[in-house]
């Protein structure tokens, strides 16, 4: 690795002279430069979205997963007696680290995005809403369930996990296949300097040849091919990152957890798309001088 | 130095010469000479290692050709200055910069610059060094790949009809350069129908003689 890594400090260094060696291609440079600004662009649209999706399926699994719902539907008469006889029950229950009926007040405020401030909550009948925070181990839902119908008839448990679970998952999937893009993204750049790079080796095999013929060895024939791909691809992707990055800017803010407004990076993650023209480079070297190398081993 | 026994080549199927052996010592100064169509090209491209010959050995500076690694062949080049009979140019690259490429390519760039001014004056291009090859006449080219041949001052120098295309007057200036390289002690092999440069050299080296035939190696021919 530190052998590549010097290799490619080398070639950054440059020589100017072998570079003259290789005749300068117009149409297949700016055809690079622009695959790797566009590849670029889109990479940072993939990690844009595996990231924000990724942010979100933890909150979502961290928001969701310690809490619960107890919910008491009861003749007004009996909803006292039958709270009470809930929270004693939930008392007893391992895995629950606290559980707290709510106030008149906390369920007129739950309801108004709904229902608006000046809901006369005492004409309605409200059930009763008690709030479970899990400890860290969880208690076991189906036993509470069981318990809870033989002692309070009129609770039902809603821990959440009946829509929690698809949502994590889905977002979950999401990341996975913002990553899988972006691979699929990298990818297909390498395979298109490699075309590139093929293309105009090819072009240009009578100068190899001269080369050839003055003792000139094939790493020193390759750097040449090997600088100019890796700079058009890095000056690509470094235009490609930057009007990316623009873009995932001037998306509108809105409420944090909103999966559109949501996309885009957070403080020090900013940084991580300025990778992506480091790793076009990187990839754009690598396809060269492999298919370099495969080029010059086919000559004598 | 530059060893071949039992050497044949056959492009495709029909072999060219078979069973050829020859022992360049160093310092000599050789003349090859034949029909058009003979296979001096093909015997010299042996000697350079453009190519591999269909069976014997050639041995350069000591080592089997057959054998040489990529990066051995391009090291053993760089000792063998080679004019080729169709000269083999970097085309968009002006003539003083094809003059210096084998030193630019063996990293010693650094040198270019006290000799490249003399050595493209002696073969008259300093008024053409800024063009590129195909603005040159056929014999400027010439002259700009013997330039060419010898700018890293190599062990051997190999010219391949070298004065085909230029007048007399240049010819003997292009061999007093070869003389001179020989008497510093290089090995100059050439091939030439030229019977008059053969003549011009004899009377300043001590030039052989070599002609090949129908598949054979005649040595130590007279004129
Ligand atoms: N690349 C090739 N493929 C097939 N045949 C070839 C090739 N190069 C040369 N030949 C054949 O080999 C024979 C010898 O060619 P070569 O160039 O060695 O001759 P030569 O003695 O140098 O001739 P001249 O004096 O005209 O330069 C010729 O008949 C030529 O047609
Ligand atoms: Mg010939």
């Amino acid at each position: 690795m530190t052998g590549r890594l010097s290799a490619l400090w080398t070639l950054l260094r440059g020589d100017g002279q072998a570079d003259r060696a290789v005749p300068p291609s117009g149409f297949t440079a700016r055809l690079t430069v622009f695959t790797a600004a566009a590849m670029a662009f889109l990479a940072v649209f993939a990690l844009a979205f595996s990231v924000s999706s990724g942010r979100l399926a933890d909150r979502w699994a961290q928001e969701l997963a310690r809490t619960s719902t107890l919910r008491i539907s009861a003749p007004a008469v009996e909803v006292e007696a039958q709270t009470a006889a809930a929270l004693q029950v939930l008392e007893q229950t391992p895995g629950i680290a606290e559980a707290r009926a709510l106030t008149e007040a906390e369920e007129q405020a739950l309801l108004e995005p709904w229902f608006g401030p000046d809901l006369p909550l005492d004409a309605l009948p409200m059930p009763q809403l008690i709030e479970i925070v899990e400890t860290e181990a969880g208690y076991d839902a189906t036993g509470l369930r069981a318990r809870l119908q033989a002692e309070v008839p009129g609770a039902v448990l809603d821990d959440h996990t009946r829509w929690r679970d698809p949502l994590v998952d889905a977002a979950n999937r999401l990341r996975t296949l913002g990553w899988a893009a972006l691979l699929l993204i990298l990818g297909a750049l390498a395979a298109m300097v490699t075309l590139a790079a093929q293309s105009a080796l090819s072009a240009n095999a009578q100068v190899i040849r001269v080369l050839r013929l003055v003792g000139a060895r094939d790493s020193y024939i390759a750097r040449a091919f090997v600088r100019r791909f890796t700079l058009r691809a890095a000056a690509g992707a470094v235009a490609g990152t930057a009007a990316g990055m623009a873009c995932i800017l001037l998306i509108p803010e809105g409420p944090a957890d909103g999966f559109l407004t949501g996309l885009g990076f957070t403080g020090p993650g900013w940084l991580v798309p300025l990778l992506i023209p480091v790793l076009c480079a990187v990839i754009a070297f690598l396809a060269t001088r492999l298919a370099a190398n495969a080029t010059l081993r086919s000559h004598l | 130095m530059i060893e071949l026994e039992d050497v044949s080549y056959a492009y495709g199927g029909d072999t060219l010469f078979a069973d050829l052996s020859l022992s360049v010592q160093p310092g000599s100064f050789l003349f090859l000479t034949g029909p058009s169509g003979a296979g001096k090209t093909t015997l010299l491209k042996l000697i350079y290692g453009d190519l591999l010959a269909t069976s014997g050995r050639v041995a350069l500076f000591g080592q089997d050709a057959a054998e040489m690694s990529r990066d051995q062949m391009a090291l053993t080049r760089r000792r063998i200055g080679v004019v080729h009979q169709d000269c083999q140019f970097l085309d968009h690259l002006p003539v003083a910069e094809n003059v210096a490429l084998p030193l630019q390519v063996s990293g010693r760039a650094d040198e270019a610059a006290q000799n490249l001014d003399d050595l493209i004056g002696w073969v008259g291009l300093t008024r053409q060094a800024n063009q590129t090859p195909p603005q040159l006449s056929g014999g400027e080219r010439q002259r700009a790949a013997l330039a060419r041949a010898v700018i890293t001052s190599p062990d051997v120098i190999v010219a391949d009809e070298p004065t085909g295309n230029v007048d007399w007057e240049m010819s003997q200036r292009l061999l007093t350069l070869l003389v001179e390289l020989n008497r510093m002690g290089k090995t100059v092999l050439i091939a030439t129908h030229d019977l008059n440069l053969i003549r011009a050299a004899k009377s300043q080296v001590n030039a052989q003689l070599l002609r090949l035939t129908r598949g054979r190696l005649e040595s130590g021919v007279t004129l």
